[in-house]
């Protein structure tokens, strides 16, 4: 039979595409598992570097057991526990489907997201006696090439930060690309985000903090040399998520709660001791 | 390639010096542009496109006699992308955090000019096993230009090689002033352009023959020489 004979074409194409087809769809189904799992401790591995609590080292699917992910409805703040998975639950994909997300107006966008998710993962970390100990946070906002994608850690007092990074950007290197640099990173812990007024209050400051200045040091952080849109872009995503659009209401209603568990626990003791520690908190 | 010798040692070594695929044939610079930004993915990317190039000319050299010649560039195509992305789904099983760093150009190996360009060329005429030898020449070649790119590129940029720090930066308190521009595509741009002119005026015999002559712009210039 010629090579160029209709039936031999056909029957090369036909053979060619059945051979092909077997060998990629068999290295895919074979390598999912794998595949699936290296994604998740990619995401644990940031979760745990946001925290601060990535040990070197160690395994990260053991050090990731600690953690606790739960869902919060991001509009009342109230914990999801029912009609999603909460496991499997994926934010960045929830934002892209309009039945599990909003849209946001243009007004109250303000880290120019446009939509954002109904629900939000949050990773509780709790400590020997089940306190929380950690809160991690999503955090996402538009800096000047890309959209900056992140964890903020808050420690019990749900106002100062234990860390905050970004897994994903695509910044310009060496300029709106520090945002990586762990010695910017480092800066963020022990800062407080919110105000006397309860307005979010930390941000990145221009032209670097003053540390002589009380106010410098309780809240600001140096923005980004040479960068400023992308230092504006993690300005407005702070202000977004911890602000009244994101997750305020969650907070609030996570310090109330703690606060009530405290006073019943104490409640058998003294009164005096309880209102000191209502004062406390 | 009007090449003839087919013995092993020119097969494999030739692409690398005398006809490098980037130097010489100005093959596959999209690529050695996009991940030569720091050595650790420069090299996953080099293995992943030796291991395609010898694959795809072995496959393709296997079958050469069967190839109707009306569809034989999408037999070559199929037989590539097949190759890519088991390559990819390996990549993001076992080496996660490179495939990330390497994201889209995995998968843009498939339209590598030199994969496609030594199937066609040599593969389609030469049997398996020096096809395969070809290959992983031509891959070899390729890989020898991208570690230039990258050693230069990373020690430049970021003052590390294989992200162990070489030259101390000024941001860590070193001495080392970092070039922005080296982490950028374009500087592997630039860098190519220096090679090449430094491996022509080395090598006088890769300059390429002028295709036509420039007309003078009018022919009372033309008269005066």
């Amino acid at each position: 039979m010629s090579n160029d004979s209709m039936s031999k074409t056909l029957i090369v194409a036909i053979l060619l595409c059945l051979v092909c087809s077997i060998v990629v769809s068999g290295a895919a189904v074979y390598l999912k598992p794998e595949q699936q799992k290296n994604k998740l401790l990619d995401k644990q591995k940031n979760i745990l570097l946001a925290a601060g609590m990535l040990q070197p080292g160690q395994k990260v699917a053991d050090q990731f057991k600690k953690v606790e992910k739960r869902l919060v409805n991001i509009e009342t703040g109230e914990y999801v526990s029912e009609g999603v998975d909460i496991a499997s639950y994926d934010q960045r994909k929830a934002k892209k489907d309009p039945k599990t997300s909003v849209r946001l107006d243009a007004e109250i966008d303000i880290a120019g997201l446009k939509r954002r998710a109904s629900y939000a993962e949050v990773y509780l970390v709790n400590d020997d006696q089940g306190n929380l100990k950690t809160l991690i946070l999503p955090i996402s906002g538009y800096g000047l090439w890309s959209t900056l994608y992140g964890f903020v850690a808050l420690e019990s007092d749900l106002n100062t930060v234990a860390g905050l990074a970004f897994y994903d950007h695509g910044e310009t290197p060496g300029l709106g690309g520090e945002v990586d640099n762990p010695k910017w990173k480092a800066q963020w812990p022990g800062k407080q985000i919110y105000g006397d007024d309860g307005a979010v209050k930390a941000q990145l400051k221009k032209g670097g903090i003053d540390p002589n200045n009380e106010t410098d040091k309780q809240y600001y952080v140096d923005a980004l040399s040479g960068a400023t849109l992308t230092s504006n872009g993690v300005n407005h995503l702070i202000q977004f998520w911890l602000g009244p659009n994101g997750f305020q209401p969650y907070l609030e209603k996570l310090a109330a709660n703690i606060l009530a568990e405290n006073v019943s626990q104490q409640a058998p003791e003294d009164e005096s001791e309880q209102a000191a520690a209502e004062v406390e908190m | 390639m009007a090449d003839t010798k087919t013995d092993a040692k020119s097969l494999l070594l030739g692409p690398v010096f005398n006809n490098n695929p980037i130097g010489l044939q100005i093959l596959g610079i999209c690529s050695a542009l996009a991940v030569t930004s720091n050595l650790k993915t420069t090299i996953t990317m080099c293995i992943a496109l030796t291991l395609v190039t010898a694959f795809s000319s072995f496959f393709v050299s296997t079958i050469r006699n069967h190839i109707p010649s009306s569809i034989r560039i999408i037999v070559q195509m199929t037989i590539i992308a097949s190759l890519v992305i088991v390559v990819d789904q390996i990549l993001k099983a076992y080496a996660y955090s490179i495939s990330k760093d390497l994201s889209v150009f995995v998968g843009l190996i498939i339209t590598n000019c030199i994969v496609m360009g030594r199937a066609e060329a040599f593969a389609m005429k030469y049997p398996p096993i020096e096809s395969f030898l070809d290959g992983i020449g031509n891959g070899l070649g390729y890989s020898a230009m991208l570690m230039t790119l990258g050693v230069i590129r990373e020690l430049t940029g970021s003052g590390k090689l294989f992200g162990f720090e070489i030259l101390p930066l000024v941001n860590d308190g070193g001495w080392y002033v970092p070039n922005g521009l080296m982490l950028l595509p374009p500087s592997a741009f630039f860098l190519i352009g220096l090679i090449i002119w430094g491996l022509r005026s080395f090598k006088k015999e890769q300059v390429e023959k002028s295709e036509f002559k420039i007309a003078p712009h009018s022919k009372l210039q033309a008269s005066h020489k």
